[in-house]
């Protein structure tokens, strides 16, 4: 085990150093010359260009800058935001409890919802119901989210009232910020109504960034199962007389599961990208919405260091599936 | 040899093994298939025809008709089947004509992702060694990244423009033709039919694009309509962010960045772009799963 935990970390390397690269070279690639893109309209006179470009150090040759961005970024320095002016480490993990919130509600609805589906879809195989549920995920995996969203918001916000339109919590409660979880500091406030406050703000969004993992697991689970219920075990642990939940429940849907989980871990990618989408909606004040503000204002180095970060969150998160798939199937680990 | 590959229509491809009848006779079991291709095919012959079939042109204004409702509800008329926009701007014309972006995007996406995607694929598989080793690990570099979020950046290198958006999605959609095509090259290469080939001499250029890239074929059409609908949403995301096509123009995303300030007053210049985007994808995903259930030999039983 211990090898093959060492052989895939080694494999995490060059893609590191490829995704730094990427965004070491993203602001290189702008068109036009970093002190003017960081002065931005105002501009700045050729001495303060001389001056700025050295205290940069924009003409040390790239390779030297590249080191120095590499070195930087592993202690944890990505720079600073140009707007805000604080360290965009920072800003990131200031917002990083937010989006994290939202995603951890959206997989665990996708998983709550979509598992089972995908079960029901297998076992009721061919009938109308296994039809319609499928019918149902291709539209899920179909959905633009940005405009699913403004269907729930038309729907509950406007024509029921029921959630709010967007933020977090409502305005009427205040407490310290502990976790970062909206979920977890509400209830450690002891504020009466206001765990209820961030559950309501959170349904929508969860719903929203949901919908395409819960398509996809759906549809996984689904044919992982057909796949496993063909198998030989399976019918002989049907001939030995064991119950159809026990048959599906312990042997099938372990072996099932293992294509599944894989397809988990893909997911974080969607909702990364989700995230951005959903957080504009909802005016969700965590990395995604953070990112396109930055773009949209321009501000480089947030940009630069969350698109390295995020990189990074999905490389991490794509190891632990991949040593959790170690776990679960001896095979893997051995053959690794 | 690429129009062999893009196309989507799937009259048109055809299993190399197998013929026409062979596969629509899969394709057509799959009903939602068949209903997909319909509606594809209905799409496609409205935006070619929006001229003629749209009432109104896109960016007529007419000042006496803002956010005039549809047809069916009070206070809406014939002039305006659909409704208006805000700007006094008929919604049906405005749809019609957004599927030719639409459907532009998804066309050039995928010609441009399958030829470039394809052809390094095929070459890293058939030389191989350290050229392979570096481009696949660069492709892993690009499919690192969430693919709405390289676009995005991208994006924001070139300039927001509809173009600019096609062109930043074909960059994140071609490293899945690279990988596909190099497995299926490696799976290819040791075979018999291939060193016959090249017993007999055939080049190594011709030995790539004629002997062993049609075997390759069926994932990469599989991978073409999933590609096509992918770069639809994605396309229509970056307009909906303002990163994509630039008002005025009729593009879906755009139109519905355009009406979000209306969500609560006017339901229809909200609802209608955003359900003509899932149906047109939705359409092409049937279509989809009818094509990989028909070329796929693996999933034919199930």
């Amino acid at each position: 085990m211990f090898g093959f935990l060492l052989k895939r970390f080694g494999l995490l390397i060059p893609t590191f150093l490829g995704v730094t690269l990427a965004a070491f070279s993203f602001v290189r690639i702008l068109p036009g010359d970093p002190v003017l893109l960081m002065a931005g309209e105002r501009g700045v006179t050729p001495e303060r260009h001389a001056q700025l470009l050295e205290q940069f150090g924009f003409d040390r040759p790239l390779y030297v800058q590249y080191f120095d961005y590499l070195f930087s970024a592993l202690r944890g320095d990505l720079g600073q935001s140009l707007v805000t002016k604080r360290p965009v480490w920072d800003e990131f993990f200031t917002l990083f409890p937010a989006t994290f919130e939202l995603s951890i509600c959206a997989i665990i609805f996708a998983l709550v919802i979509g598992l089972p589906i995908g079960m029901l879809a297998a076992i009721k195989r061919g009938t109308w119901f296994d039809q319609s549920l499928m019918g149902a995920a291709l539209v899920g995996y179909s959905m633009p989210i940005f405009w699913w969203g403004l269907l729930l918001i038309i729907l509950f916000s406007g024509t029921l009232g029921w959630t709010p339109v967007s933020g977090r919590i409502s305005l009427l409660y205040y407490f310290p910020n502990v976790t970062g979880l909206m979920l977890v500091d509400s209830l450690l406030s002891g504020q009466k109504g206001a765990f209820a406050s961030a559950v309501s703000h959170l349904i929508l969004p969860t719903i929203v960034l949901g919908t395409i993992p819960l398509a996809v697991i759906a549809r996984q689970t689904r044919s992982a199962m057909l796949e496993v219920l063909n198998e030989d075990y399976v019918r002989t642990a049907r001939a030995k007389g064991l119950s159809a939940k026990r048959v599906i429940g312990v042997h099938a849907l372990r072996n099932a599961m293992i294509p599944v989980i894989t397809t988990i871990g893909l997911q974080v990618g969607v909702l990364m990208a989700g995230a951005i989408l959903t957080e504009t909606i909802f005016s969700w004040p965590g990395i995604g919405k953070w990112l396109i503000d930055s773009i949209s204002r321009r501000d480089y180095p947030s940009v630069q260091g969350g698109l390295l970060m995020i990189a990074v969150i999905i490389m991490f998160v794509n190891l632990v599936v991949d040593l959790l798939y170690g776990l679960i199937n001896p095979r893997i680990r051995h053959k690794g | 040899m690429t129009d062999q590959v893009i196309s989507t229509d799937p009259e048109v491809n055809d299993a190399p093994q197998s013929g026409l009848a062979s596969f629509w006779f899969y394709f057509s079991e799959n009903k939602g298939a068949v209903v997909g291709l319909c509606f594809f095919v209905a799409i496609c012959l409205i935006a070619v025809f929006a001229d003629f079939v749209a009432p109104h042109a896109p960016n007529q204004q007419y000042r006496d008709f803002f956010l005039v409702p549809p047809v069916w509800q009070e206070g809406g008329s014939w002039q305006f089947i659909l409704g208006t926009d805000a700007v006094g701007r008929d919604m049906l014309s405005r749809l019609i004509h957004g599927s030719r972006f639409s459907l532009f995007v998804g066309i050039i996406v995928v010609v441009g992702a399958v030829t470039v995607g394809v052809t390094i694929g095929l070459i890293v598989g058939y030389v191989g060694g350290a050229l392979d080793t570096l481009v696949m690990r660069l492709m892993d570099i690009i499919l690192a990244f969430p693919s709405l979020l390289l676009a995005l950046v991208l994006v924001a290198v070139l300039g927001p423009s509809l173009t600019n958006a096609i062109i930043a999605i074909a960059i994140i959609q071609q490293p899945h033709y690279v990988r596909l095509t190099r497995a299926a090259v490696l799976g290819e290469r040791e075979k018999d039919y291939v060193t016959a080939a090249r017993l007999a001499g055939v080049g190594p250029i011709r030995l790539m694009f004629r002997t062993i890239l049609p075997n390759c074929m069926a994932p990469l059409i599989v991978q073409a309509a999933l590609s096509f609908s992918t770069a639809i949403l994605d396309a229509a995301a970056l307009g909906f962010l303002g990163m994509g096509a630039q008002p005025p123009t009729p593009e879906w995303g755009t139109m519905l960045a355009e009406a979000r300030e209306f969500i609560l007053r006017a339901w229809w210049v909200v609802t209608l772009p955003g359900l003509a985007i899932l149906m047109t994808v939705l359409a092409i995903n049937l279509m989809g799963d009818g094509l990989r259930d028909a070329l796929d030999p693996k999933l034919k039983r199930s």
